[in-house]
């Protein structure tokens, strides 16, 4: 038997003109915690999926536990023992627990008899990984750090002896992510092989044994993590030596921009999303928001710009006055001096199927300079789109390519600067570099505190806890529709705001917010 | 690289793969008509001759291709906002409802030349007025927009036998139509106004009907896609969460975009009942509202891809005709079955040949990069 449980030689994969893997060399020994970055697009997922049976390589071979093995397609990759995480989960959301782990791998026609199968051996994951889970609740009704558990599983139930985990703590609070690396460590000591895929280099550091780097399609390097740092890491990813801190001034306040005010929120189904809040932020200051997805910061920016109507309270933004009865459009809060970088840049921050150009006009469509009377001025669109491309250097530089074929940092970089180009007094910022690769997020954390530093004012959502505290002057942090606390970005860590975003924290008085 | 962006040129899209779509058909055709008895190549040269042989032949073709091409671009409108209008047969029905009322009420009156565009405006708004329902239902309460156009097709339907057998038919008369319009209301034949030229053609359908349709393309090409209002629907049409972000009232795009798309289909009434019959009668569509989902399918939505299948049915048509009226053995059912299998392998299969194509092109390029 092999010392390796994976090995890939000359593994290369290309999708029309584009080459997404060359000549991938990689081996990982058995029992390892093996961690693979690299930025967006540099060929990550395309090779776990290649193992997993989603792609098949146009050359190359994969070796799995020594043996050489044609993997076609998912069920060859379980038979090989190959589990895979999703970074987004495969669940079917009105199952139960149980249902989603035993589907696909029911033991016979009678369901009955494989969950009574199922459930024993279930257990046994359970007790022997510490992967606790209620088997009877229902997907939609369990927080995502429990659904992920599901997800693995899945995996280890179908007698996976490598378990391959794209991006796992994407959605996860830090102190999830903890449990998470617990149990993965638990595996590994029981023999099992993890693959982890991440761009966060902390995890790496924190958690795997031996690490490759991937840049355009190619691995890099591979080395031992005790050998290795954080610079080293992201050197090697970008190709070119990164500044991991940002310097920024403290921040010189002017009037109140954004005034929130007992603003509340409830949804069609009558849930109260969001419950009595109160901030304000003011001209040259960048408040964040922190809080596990789906507690309300979505809807709270949504809200600010008009998309979602509130249901109670009064906003003042800028010189608009937002109540349940005085709805304003998100064209007039736009004119009004509002920009918005939207949480999700592909459903709404541009059209994937416009071109540059027209992505570079999105919500200022009737602006009278890209109109005459009746026709769209298609020269004056397309010099603006490559006038802001040229600003915030945004690659390839060409107004006529499909928005969807640049990366997701270059789209980022497009929608910035479609927003930033009228210096706006308000900036509202969702998610800004969520899948940005990081050349590209240095380059947009920079644009955003210019901004605060030009006056405006700047509400930042972000999932990104590190980003949020290099950023923010304040952070103000949300759970379950509530504000739960705010506290100054200069004096705090990460691990104070998990415990807040998961309303864990104890108050100065002993007291939980409730 | 989760996406797998479009691997094959443009110009493969958009004329190769209709190609050979259309191949595809003919050759299934070609063994339907061998079965027959008849042969296949000798039944292919029929239909060509038959369709452009002469200038009778080109007349009806192109005669065909105006109703073609006016349904083709009311589907095609409504499928940039992402609206599936199948009402193009009741629209266009109740387009000429609209030409009819404007030219019996004023035909004695008025000259040509303020007729017309009264006639124009007639079909528009009737037709724009058959899909409001629909639009409304659609933005406003969210029924589907294919259910309600469907139901309006069958509506326009009785409406238009009520109306004939009750209102414009003739004292007296048996048949369900209304009187024949004054000569002056009629639409110029192509021919009559190649014969003021000084130049002689065979008579036929056509008339100056095909010229509007030609520019209504143009109109229709210039809105999608040079007009910030094309550029608000085609955002609906993509992203409708993109759209509501960039101040767009995405229900009066879906409104004005279906009024638009029913205005289209009705002009399809202008060729039939001013250009043509001369008068209102029962079923003057027959089915032209549905083959304006295949035209606009096979060319791609776009005005010009929409002229080109508009003459190739047209085509079709007129070709089949003649193919029946030769070769007996060769049914109208059977020209019917051929043009179905046309419809079926450019409309509802359009992308059944896209992956095959794919792959050529990928296994070609490959090997140009090793040659190179």
């Amino acid at each position: 038997m092999s010392n390796f449980s994976i090995e890939l030689k000359d593994i290369s994969k290309s999708f029309g003109s584009i080459q997404a893997n060359k000549n991938v060399n990689l081996k990982i020994k058995k029992g390892t915690i093996h961690g693979i970055v690299g930025e967006n697009g540099a060929g990550k997922s395309t090779l776990m999926s290649i193992l997993y049976g989603f792609y098949e390589a146009d050359s190359g071979t994969i070796y799995v536990n020594g043996k050489e093995t044609t993997i076609k397609n998912s069920t060859d990759a379980i038979k090989a023992g190959i589990g895979m995480v999703h970074q987004h989960f495969m669940l079917v959301e009105n199952f139960t627990v149980l249902e989603n782990i035993i589907l696909g791998a029911e033991s016979g026609m009678i369901l009955s008899k494989s969950i009574k199968n199922a459930t024993s051996e279930i257990k046994n994951l359970e007790k022997s990984y510490g992967l606790y889970v209620d088997l009877d609740a229902r997907i939609d009704t369990i927080p995502v750090g429990q659904q992920q558990r599901v997800e693995t599983i899945k995996a280890l139930y179908r007698g996976a002896k490598i378990l391959i985990l794209d991006e796992p703590t994407g959605v996860l609070t830090p102190q999830e992510a903890d449990q998470l690396f617990d149990i993965l460590r638990a595996l590994k000591d029981q023999g099992t092989t993890v693959v982890i895929i991440t761009h966060k280099l902390r995890e790496i550091m924190d958690l795997t044994d031996s690490v490759s780097v991937m840049r355009a399609g190619e691995i890099v390097d591979s080395l031992e993590t005790s050998k290795t740092s954080k610079e080293e890491l992201a050197e090697l990813m970008v190709g070119r030596k990164i500044r991991m801190n940002l310097e920024k001034s403290s921040a010189k306040t002017g009037e109140t921009l954004i005034d929130v005010n007992k603003l509340g929120l409830t949804d069609s189904s009558g849930i109260r999303r969001l419950d009595n809040l109160n901030f304000q932020v003011k001209a040259g200051e960048i408040v964040g928001i922190a809080g596990v997805s789906g507690n309300g910061q979505s809807e709270l920016l949504e809200i600010l710009c008009g998309i979602l109507p509130c249901s109670d309270g009064k906003i003042k933004i800028s010189d608009i006055t937002i109540t349940p009865t005085n709805q304003t459009k998100p064209d007039k809060i736009r004119h009004a001096g509002i920009a918005h970088v939207p949480e999700d840049r592909l459903k709404r921050g541009l059209i994937p199927q416009f071109s540059a150009s027209e992505s570079s006009i999105l919500g200022y469509q009737n602006s009278s300079s890209f109109n005459g009377i009746a026709f769209t001025r298609t020269d004056a669109i397309r010099s603006h789109c490559i006038s802001i491309m040229k600003d915030f250097d945004v690659r390839p530089q060409n107004p006529d390519i499909k928005s969807a074929n640049f990366s997701g940092g270059n789209q980022q970089k497009l929608i910035l600067a479609r927003e930033m180009e009228r210096s706006p007094k308000v900036l509202l910022v969702g998610q800004p570099t969520r899948g940005v690769d990081i050349g590209a997020i240095e380059f947009i954390h920079k644009q955003i505190i210019q901004m605060r530093d030009k006056g405006s004012a700047v509400l930042l959502v972000s999932g990104e806890l590190d980003e949020l505290i290099t950023l923010s002057d304040r952070i103000i942090v949300m759970f379950d529709g509530k504000i739960v606390g705010e506290v100054d970005a200069n004096k705090t860590d990460e691990k104070e705001l998990g415990l807040m975003m998961t309303n864990s924290h104890e108050q100065k008085n002993g007291q939980k917010y409730e | 690289m989760s996406k797998t962006s479009s691997t094959i040129p443009k110009w493969a899209d958009v004329l190769l793969i209709p190609i050979i779509n259309l191949f595809m058909a003919l050759a299934v055709s070609a063994m339907i008509i061998y079965l027959v008895g008849e042969n296949p190549i000798e039944a292919l040269k029929l239909m060509i001759e038959g369709a452009f042989g002469s200038s009778e032949g080109v007349g009806y073709t192109l005669y065909y291709a105006t109703n073609f091409i006016f349904t083709g671009l009311a589907v095609a409108m409504a499928f940039h906002a992402m609206l599936f209008n199948i009402g193009g047969e009741g629209q266009a029905y109740i387009g000429g409802l609209g030409v009819a009322v404007i030219l019996l009420a004023l035909d004695q009156y008025l000259p040509f030349w303020i007729l017309l565009p009264l006639a124009l405006i007639g079909a528009m708004l009737f037709g724009a007025a058959w899909a409001a329902v629909p639009a409304y239902l659609q933005a406003y309460r969210g029924s589907h927009i294919v259910i309600t156009t469907i139901m309006f097709n069958f509506i326009a339907a009785n409406l238009m036998v009520y109306l004939l057998v009750n209102v414009f038919i003739l004292p007296g008369s048996m048949t369900p139509e209304s009187r024949v319009f004054e000569e002056i209301a009629w639409m110029p034949s192509i021919q009559s106004i190649f014969a003021t030229l000084g130049i002689e053609i065979s008579d036929s359908p056509l008339n100056l009907s095909f010229i509007i349709a030609l520019i209504v393309s143009l109109i229709v090409w210039i809105y999608i896609w040079h007009t910030r209002w094309g550029y608000e629907m085609r955002s609906v049409g993509f992203s409708e969460k993109a759209a509501t972000y960039a101040g767009i009232n995405t229900k009066r795009v879906i409104m004005i975009t279906m009024l638009i798309s029913g205005a289209l289909a009705g002009l399809a009434g202008v060729n039939e009942i001013m250009g043509v019959q001369h008068k209102l009668m029962l079923d003057f569509v027959a089915g032209y509202g549905f083959t304006g989902i295949a035209v606009a399918l096979m060319g791609r939505n776009h005005p010009v891809g929409i002229i080109m299948a508009s003459i190739l049915f047209g085509a079709l048509f007129q070709g089949g005709a003649e193919l029946s009226f030769d070769m007996p053995t060769i049914s109208k059912e059977m020209v019917f079955v051929i043009q179905g299998l046309i419809i079926l392998f450019s409309g509802a299969l359009a992308y059944m040949s896209r992956p095959w194509v794919e792959k050529i092109f990928i296994i070609f390029s490959k090997n140009t990069k090793k040659g190179a």
